[in-house]
């Protein structure tokens, strides 16, 4: 879960758009920051609701092609 | 005399296949509406006129032939500009795209319902890649509410809404990934479709979160709705989601009525954030159907919560490539969440997709114990245009982000829905969400055609 203690998110996206090497400008930075903040405060919600280890996540691979495609 | 672009996709083939009316009549009657409203509301982003009146033409040379037409013969359809039209690239609402070749084919929605005899008229304006609630475009110019060109559709598939609203075609489809069908056919007005997830093919549009897209219709009536849905089923290998749809066509059953059915209100999240004609609209529906239970259903916020991580994630796993190449032709509050998106840790959307196989148990076990459930679909009617934040319960809220709070945990597990509705007596539509469990889609139209049949939820065209 995110640390309690909430990060400078500016600075964050900053960080992380530079090692991912995505664009990050004067202008884009702002919204950026403000919607990795809007991430790390709703993600708590589910981050922290405890569920079995055994849970499968909803989509399953499927290694056989779809029925009538050719091989 | 008959105004037909009043009337419903159903009265219109009626009157097609008995010959009180020529589906090139239609098909012009509808373009004239189209030229004359367009420009104010900016619904259509293109519109085809020249394959509508051929088609409308052979439909009218097969009933000169005395052929048997198909059930749709001579209905005008839209769809947002996500779905694939032949000759045309498919811009989903972005700069970007319409440097895309022409599609060389049709989508399959469009493919099957022209094969029912329904004539498709145009693409329609909606938010950038469907990442939007409101029916804004920084490229295209905002879709406008028909009912009040200051306010907002809704969005994403904000032309669908203005274009049935306004008169403009009597269905047009849209894309649901987490309310995009449901928000306009609230602030609209309208009768709204989100099948079950997998049930109608997504092959041939644009892609925005397929863990969550769906694709459905947005009409005037709730039959128009059920014979759109039932021209479309079917499985199609171009979308490795579709499963086909319930094997029993929708339309048949719509009359069958409300007798036998367990239909209970959502509580809890479901009240906390909704203003008082959401509220309002809700106790209307409920009252009609005297359905007095409330259910809770479980871990609401927490799925809106999910649902939000999972579309900013795979959204922008999606479109990567092209923040990194052509940032700058982003509308900007897109790009700012989908590069936000980029960001988010791998576990965090893995631990959403768990959480979403639990909540989808989890709300199956209600589902064993009501038929239906009732919630609001959007927290307040149309907003203005320009507005930024919606406040409820003393509390300010985002318009973009949260216009969606009420659909989101629904489509997060794929349950079939309704919008349905409802006018005050005074001031815009809003609508209500009527829900049941995976593969029920025929509760859902069974119980909206009641309440359009009682006159409880009717949709109109805009003045």
């Amino acid at each position: 879960m995110p640390a309690s203690d909430p990060p400078d998110f500016e600075a964050l996206a900053n960080a992380l758009a530079r090692a991912l090497h995505l664009p990050v400008t004067e202008e884009t930075l702002p919204g950026m920051a403000m919607n990795l903040a809007l991430a790390y405060r709703l993600a708590p919600a589910f981050l922290d609701f405890p569920l079995p280890d055994t849970l499968e996540p909803a989509a399953i691979f499927n290694p056989l092609p779809p029925a009538g495609a050719s091989s | 005399m008959t105004d037909w672009t009043r009337e419903t996709g159903a009265r219109i083939a009626g009157a097609v296949r008995a010959g009180d009316i020529t589906a090139r009549s239609v098909v012009e009657r509808h373009l004239d509406v189209i030229e004359a409203r367009n420009p104010a509301l900016k619904a259509f982003t293109d519109v085809t006129a020249g394959r509508a009146l051929a088609n409308a033409e052979r439909i009218d040379a097969r009933r000169r032939r005395g052929e048997a037409l198909p059930p749709l013969a001579g209905i005008p359809f839209a769809v947002k500009n996500l779905f694939d039209i032949a000759g045309l690239p498919t811009r989903a609402g972005s700069k970007i795209n319409r440097d895309r070749q022409p599609s060389e084919a049709d989508a399959t929605a469009i493919t099957r319902l022209e094969a029912a005899g329904a004539i498709l008229i145009g693409g329609l304006n909606m938010g950038e890649y469907a990442y939007d609630f409101t029916g804004r475009n920084a490229h295209d110019g905002h879709s406008r509410n028909p009912h009040d060109p200051e306010r907002m559709t809704g969005g994403s598939s904000g032309g669908s809404g203005g274009c049935v609203a306004a008169g403009m075609a009597p269905v047009a489809l849209g894309s649901d990934t987490n309310g995009s069908i449901r928000v306009p056919s609230s602030l609209c007005g309208l009768f709204g479709l989100k099948p079950t997830y997998g049930a109608l093919s997504r092959g041939g549009s644009f892609p925005f979160v397929t863990s969550l897209d769906h694709v459905g219709p947005l009409a005037r009536s709730v039959e128009d709705l059920a014979l759109v849905h039932d021209a479309m089923r079917g499985p199609d290998p171009r979308d490795p989601a579709c499963w086909g749809g319930p094997v029993e066509p929708l339309a048949p059953q719509i009359e069958t009525g409300i007798g036998g059915l367990r239909i209970a209100r959502a509580g809890g999240y479901f009240t906390r954030l909704a203003a008082q004609q959401a509220l309002d609209a809700v106790e209307t529906v409920a009252g009609a159907l005297e359905a007095t239970r409330v259910v809770e259903i479980p871990e609401a916020e927490r799925a809106r919560a999910a649902a939000f991580v999972m579309t900013m994630t795979e959204g922008a796993a999606l479109h990567q490539e092209r923040l990194r190449k052509r940032v700058s032709d982003f509308d900007p509050e897109v790009r700012d969440r989908l590069l936000a998106g980029a960001m988010l840790p791998g576990a965090w959307y893995h631990r959403a997709q768990l959480f979403r196989a639990w909540y989808k148990e989890a709300v199956a076990e209600l589902f064993r114990q009501v038929d239906v459930i009732l919630a609001p679909a959007t927290p307040v009617p149309a907003p203005l245009l320009d507005q930024k934040v919606f406040t409820v319960e003393g509390q300010d809220l985002p318009v973009r982000a949260n216009l969606g709070l009420f659909t989101q945990p629904i489509s997060f597990i794929g349950l079939p829905v309704a919008a349905v509705p409802v006018w005050p007596a005074s001031g815009l539509p809003i609508g209500v969400q009527v829900i049941a469990a995976a593969g029920r889609d025929e509760l859902v139209l069974r119980v909206a055609r009641h309440l359009e049949r009682e006159g409880i939820c009717t949709a109109r065209v805009a003045a």
